[in-house]
C-alpha cells in the first residue's frame, strides 16, 4: 500500500527519538518584528484553543479568539474529570517517554501515527511543568509533591489530577494565560461568536465568516492562518457526554472547503456513564474513568436478577472485566470495557429498569482504605463501621464531586449502593486530517486538539485528551506554525471587502435564509434525536454492513425531510438558539453519512470501530493490518460524494500485534 | 418513561433584547417527570412552544453537568433554585411538587445586562480576570513541577477556591450585587500558592479596581453569596482578599 499523492504527512527524517528535537531546531522561524504583523485566527477556546492563543500571543503574533459560549472558560474541556497523563515517572514505577508512546499506540489499536504519538509523549512532561507554574492546583501528597493515579490501558501511575475536576483546573489555567494576553491587548476575544465559513484566497485559508450570536450579524475576519480548535463531533449521536453546544460546524465547513476528514468512524464510547433514564434526556453524564481505580465492575451471575445489588452475595457476582482480562482487570481501555459491558447486558445480565446497566462498586476499596487509615491513625482493632467511615472519607476526597453528581442525577447514594453505569458516546478520535505540523490539506488551515484526527488511532486512552489538547496548543503549534508563516511574511493584511470574503458571507447568508424560510412543522431537536438514534443503533458500539447501508439511506432521507420541514422560530437578526441548533444539525446530517461510509469501508474491527463481521472467537476486535493499516482521509467532492485517500501507517519502532489485556 | 405526571405553572421573564423592557409571562409545563433536570423541563416547554408556532424561552446552558457555569437563573427568587450546592442544570424536578408555580428570572445586576429572556452578559467577569487573575509566566519558562513543593493543606485550600465556575450566582444572591466572592476565590487560590505570591500585591489591587469599574457593589457581609454558591466557595476567601488588599494598599 502506498499513501495517496494528495496527502503528505511531512514526518521528519531521523530516528523516532530525534525526529521532534531535530525538527524543532531546524523548522523555519519568524523574527519578532514580522510576528507583530502576522494575524492568527483561533476558533474555539478549550484546552487546545486557549493554550495556542496564549502561547502564540506571548510570542508576538496578533491573535483573535472566537468562542460560541459567553466566555472562553466555558469550553467543554472544562468538564473533563479524571486527569492528564505525563511520562514523569514520579512514582518510580518504570514509566518513560517510550512507555507512554507504546501504551498510546497499542491503546489506539495500532492505527495512530508513530511520529506524532512519540512527540506527544515527549512534550507531556513540560505540560505538567507549565500548568503547575500557572498555579493549577493539582492533587498533592503530604510531602508536597504531586500525586498520581492510574488510568485504563496502562500499568503505571502517570495520571496527574485535581480531584474529579482536572479539565476545569487545566482549562482555567489556560484561560488565565489567555486572559492575561487579552488584558495586554495581544489577543482580541470574540465570545458568543460562531464560525460559519472558512474564507480561502488563492487556495490558502485567509479568514472566516463568523456570526455574532447576540445580534445575528455576520462578520468577516482576516487571518494569515486559521486554527480550528473546535473539539469533537460526538453530538452527532444527540445523546453524548458532550456539552449541548458542541458541534462539528467549523470542522465541517473546513472539510467542504477542501480539508480532508480523517477516520470519521472512530468514535469513543465511554464505559462508565450514568444510564439513560428516559426520552426527555438531553445529555449523558460521565462518571470518570478514574473511578475504575477503586471501583469494581460487576453484574449478577443470574440473568434477569431483580434483587437489589446489596442483596446479591459475593459469590453470585461476576466481576466480568477481572475475569476476562486478569492482567488489566477493571483498567482495560475504554473500548474493551464498553464492549464487555454491552455483551453482558445484551446477554440479559444487566440491571435496573431498562436492564442496560452494570454495577460499579466501591465497597472493597472503601474497606481497604479504611484499614490503611486506621493503621495510620493508630486505631487498634477498629470495628467494621469505623473502618467504613474512615474509608468513605478517603473515597470522598478522591471522587467527592463525582459521587455528589451521581446522587443528584439518579437520586441514589453511591456511598451506600453501587453505581449503575452504561457506555455512552464520549469522544471522537476522528477529525480533520493534519500533517505533522497540524496543518490540514488546506494551506494555512490548522486543526488542534480533538478537532484533528492525529494521535489516538482507533481508541483514545483515558487522560490523554487533556494531554493532547495542551500539547498541541502549548508545545507543538508555536513551533510548527513557523513552517507556514515564515513564507507569509510578505503577505499584507487582506481587506475584508475582497471578493472571497463577499462570496463566503453571501453563502452563509443564503444558508441562514434557507433555514429560516422552511417554516416547517418539526423542531430541530426532533431531527437531531432521530439522527442520533440512527447513529447509535447502526454506527455505535457495534456496526455491520447491512446496518450501515440502511443508515446511509435513512440519513439521506432524514436530511431531505429536515430541509423541507424544519421549523426555526424567531428572527435571524437576534439571539436565536434554535437557529444556532438548526445550522449545527444540518452539518451533523451530512457528517453522519460520512461516518457510516467510513465505517462501511473499513472491513475490520479496531479500537472503537467494531464491525460484528470481524471478531475473534472470544469476541475481541479483529484487525486486518494487511489491508487497513492506513488513515482514511476523505475528500469532499459533492453531497454524498466522498473520495478516499489513504495514508499508510508504518510501524518501525513497535511490533504490531494482536492487542491483548489478558 | 419520559412522560411524567407533574403539571406546573411557570412565570418566566421575557425580554427581547437589552434595550427593550421585559415582563413576566406565564407558561404551562405539562407531563413533567421528576427525573428531568430543570433545564430538561424547559426543553419540554420550548418544544411545545415551537410546535405551536411560538418563540421558545431563551436561556444559557451548555455542559449540563454543573461545571461550565453557563446556566444562570433565579428560581423562586434563589440563584440556581432551592437546593444547596447545585447549578440549575443539576437541579431535578423531584425537588418540586405537582401543581407548583415557579418563578424564573435572569440574574439581576447592573454589571450583568440581560441579552434576551434569561440570558445575561457576564463579560465583566472575564475583564476582571484579564486585569490580574493569572500568574505571569510564558509558555516554556517552567521548571520541573516537583521542584515546587506545596504543603497539601495549602494545595487543598487553593483547589477549593479554584473550584469556582464563574456562574455569577454570588453576584445574583447579593443585595449589593457584589462580586467579592468571585474575585476573592481567584485572589486566594493564587495567594495561597508560591507560584502566585510574586505578583500578589498587584493582582489584588488590579482585580479590585476592575471589579469596582464594572459596577459591582460592596460586600454586605451577610454571606448570601456563600449560601447560594453552587460550588460552596467559602467566605474565608473574602476575608483573605481583604487582608491581601489591606497589605497591598499599605506597601
Amino acid at each position: 500500500m502506498a499513501s495517496s499523492s494528495k496527502i503528505n504527512a511531512k514526518i521528519p527524517e531521523g530516528t523516532l527519538e530525534e525526529k521532534w528535537t531535530k525538527y524543532r531546531s531546524t523548522v523555519h522561524l519568524v523574527n519578532p518584528a514580522n510576528k507583530r504583523s502576522l494575524e492568527i485566527i483561533v476558533v474555539g477556546s478549550g484546552l487546545a484553543g486557549s493554550s495556542a492563543a496564549a502561547s502564540l500571543a506571548e510570542m508576538g503574533y496578533k491573535v483573535k479568539v472566537f468562542c460560541f459560549q459567553d466566555s472562553p472558560r466555558r469550553a467543554h474541556s472544562i468538564a473533563a474529570q479524571g486527569g492528564i497523563n505525563a511520562a514523569k515517572n514520579y512514582q518510580n514505577d518504570g514509566d518513560s517517554v517510550y512507555r507512554l508512546f507504546y501504551d498510546t499506540i497499542k491503546g489506539g489499536d495500532y492505527r495512530a501515527r508513530e511520529a506524532n504519538v512519540h512527540r506527544l509523549a515527549e512534550v507531556s512532561s513540560s505540560i505538567i511543568d507549565q500548568c503547575v507554574a500557572q498555579g493549577v492546583p493539582f492533587a498533592r501528597e503530604y510531602g508536597g509533591t504531586l500525586s498520581n493515579r492510574s488510568f485504563g490501558g496502562t500499568q503505571v501511575q502517570r495520571t496527574f489530577y485535581a480531584a474529579g475536576q482536572t479539565g476545569q483546573q487545566l482549562l482555567l489555567g489556560a484561560y488565565s494565560a489567555l486572559q492575561r494576553q487579552i488584558g495586554m491587548g495581544a489577543v482580541q476575544l470574540l465570545a458568543r461568536h460562531e464560525m460559519m465559513e472558512v474564507v480561502k484566497i488563492d487556495g490558502k485559508a485567509r479568514g472566516i465568516i463568523a456570526r455574532d450570536l447576540v445580534t445575528g450579524k455576520l462578520e468577516r475576519h482576516f487571518g494569515h492562518a486559521v486554527l480550528l480548535c473546535t473539539g469533537g463531533y460526538g453530538n452527532v449521536f444527540y445523546l453524548s457526554t458532550n456539552a449541548m453546544g458542541c458541534n462539528v460546524t467549523a470542522a465541517w465547513k473546513a472539510h467542504k472547503n477542501g480539508a480532508f476528514f480523517g477516520n470519521p468512524c472512530y468514535t469513543q464510547i465511554h464505559p462508565t456513564c450514568i444510564p439513560v433514564s428516559g426520552d426527555h434526556q438531553s445529555k449523558l453524564t460521565l462518571m470518570s474513568e478514574s473511578l475504575r481505580n477503586d471501583g469494581r465492575i460487576w453484574t449478577s451471575k443470574k440473568q434477569d436478577d431483580t434483587r437489589k445489588p446489596n442483596d446479591i452475595p459475593e459469590e453470585e457476582r461476576d466481576y466480568f472485566l477481572e475475569r476476562r482480562y486478569p492482567a488489566f482487570g477493571n483498567l482495560v481501555p475504554r473500548d474493551v470495557a464498553s464492549r464487555a459491558a454491552k455483551e453482558r447486558c445484551d446477554a440479559g445480565f444487566g440491571s435496573g429498569a431498562s436492564k442496560m446497566a452494570v454495577y460499579l462498586d466501591f465497597t472493597a476499596n472503601t474497606e481497604r482504605y479504611g484499614k490503611i487509615e486506621a493503621t495510620k491513625h493508630n486505631l487498634h482493632s477498629p470495628n467494621k463501621q469505623e473502618i467504613i467511615q474512615l474509608g468513605k472519607a478517603v473515597i470522598k476526597e478522591k471522587y467527592g464531586n463525582l459521587f455528589d453528581m451521581y446522587k443528584q442525577i439518579t437520586g441514589e447514594d453511591p456511598y451506600e449502593v453501587p453505581m449503575r453505569i452504561y457506555p455512552a458516546v464520549h469522544y471522537t478520535m476522528g477529525g480533520l486530517w493534519v500533517d505533522y505540523n497540524l496543518m490540514t490539506t488546506v494551506p494555512g488551515l490548522f486543526a488542534l486538539g480533538e478537532a484533528n484526527f492525529s494521535d489516538h488511532g482507533a481508541n483514545r486512552l483515558g487522560a490523554s485528551a487533556l494531554m493532547q489538547g495542551l500539547a498541541d496548543g502549548y508545545f507543538v503549534i508555536p513551533y510548527t506554525i513557523g513552517d507556514y508563516l515564515s513564507e507569509e511574511i510578505r503577505t499584507k493584511v487582506i481587506p475584508t471587502d475582497n471578493e472571497a470574503f463577499v462570496v463566503a458571507e453571501a453563502k452563509v447568508q443564503d444558508h441562514i435564509n434557507k433555514l429560516m424560510n422552511i417554516k416547517g412543522t418539526k423542531s430541530v431537536d426532533y431531527f437531531h434525536k432521530r439522527l442520533g438514534k440512527i447513529m447509535w443503533d447502526k454506527c455505535g458500539m457495534a456496526r455491520n454492513k447491512e446496518g450501515l447501508l440502511w443508515a446511509i439511506s435513512e440519513i439521506k432521507s432524514l436530511r431531505q425531510e429536515f430541509w423541507s420541514n424544519v421549523r426555526v422560530p424567531g428572527d435571524a437578526n437576534e439571539f436565536n438558539s434554535e437557529l444556532e441548533k438548526a445550522s449545527r444539525v444540518s452539518d451533523f446530517l451530512e457528517l453522519g453519512e460520512l461516518m457510516c461510509i467510513d465505517a462501511l469501508d473499513r472491513n475490520e474491527s479496531c479500537g472503537g470501530h467494531f464491525r460484528e463481521e470481524y471478531q475473534t472467537e472470544e469476541g475481541e476486535a479483529l484487525r486486518d493490518d494487511k489491508k487497513y493499516a492506513y488513515v482514511a482521509a476523505w475528500e469532499y467532492k459533492n453531497e454524498s460524494d466522498y473520495k478516499l485517500h489513504k495514508e499508510e501507517l508504518k510501524y518501525e519502532n513497535i511490533k504490531i500485534a494482536q492487542r491483548s489485556y489478558k | 418513561m419520559s412522560q411524567g405526571n407533574m403539571n406546573l405553572t411557570l412565570k418566566v421573564w421575557k425580554q427581547k433584547n437589552k434595550n427593550e423592557k421585559g415582563r413576566f409571562e406565564t407558561f404551562d409545563a405539562k407531563g413533567i417527570s421528576p427525573d428531568m433536570s430543570f433545564l430538561e423541563m424547559f426543553d419540554v416547554v420550548n418544544e411545545h412552544l415551537i410546535s405551536s408556532g411560538k418563540e421558545p424561552i431563551a436561556f444559557d446552558h451548555d455542559c449540563r453537568e454543573g461545571i461550565c457555569g453557563m446556566c444562570s437563573m433565579y428560581i423562586n427568587g434563589r440563584p440556581h433554585g432551592p437546593k444547596q450546592g447545585v447549578t440549575t442544570c443539576q437541579l431535578h424536578m423531584r425537588s418540586f411538587k405537582d401543581g407548583d408555580t415557579i418563578v424564573v428570572e435572569p440574574w439581576r445586576s447592573a454589571a450583568f445586562p440581560v441579552i434576551k429572556d434569561l440570558a445575561v452578559d457576564r463579560s465583566s467577569f472575564d475583564r476582571i480576570m484579564a486585569s490580574g487573575g493569572f500568574v505571569s509566566i510564558n509558555t516554556g519558562n517552567a521548571k520541573d513541577a516537583n521542584n515546587i513543593l506545596i504543603p497539601k493543606y495549602d494545595a487543598d485550600d487553593a483547589f477549593n477556591a479554584a473550584a469556582c465556575i464563574g456562574c455569577g450566582a454570588c453576584v445574583a444572591a447579593c443585595k449589593n450585587s457584589s462580586a467579592m466572592l468571585f474575585v476573592s476565590a481567584k485572589v486566594s487560590q493564587l495567594a495561597l500558592l508560591p507560584q502566585g505570591k510574586i505578583e500578589k500585591r498587584d493582582r489584588v489591587l488590579n482585580m479590585v479596581k476592575q471589579m469596582d469599574e464594572e459596577g459591582f457593589g460592596n460586600c454586605t457581609n451577610t454571606g448570601a453569596c456563600e449560601a447560594e454558591c453552587p460550588k460552596s466557595i467559602s467566605l474565608e476567601n473574602i476575608a483573605r482578599m481583604n487582608r491581601e488588599y489591606l497589605k497591598a494598599s499599605l506597601t
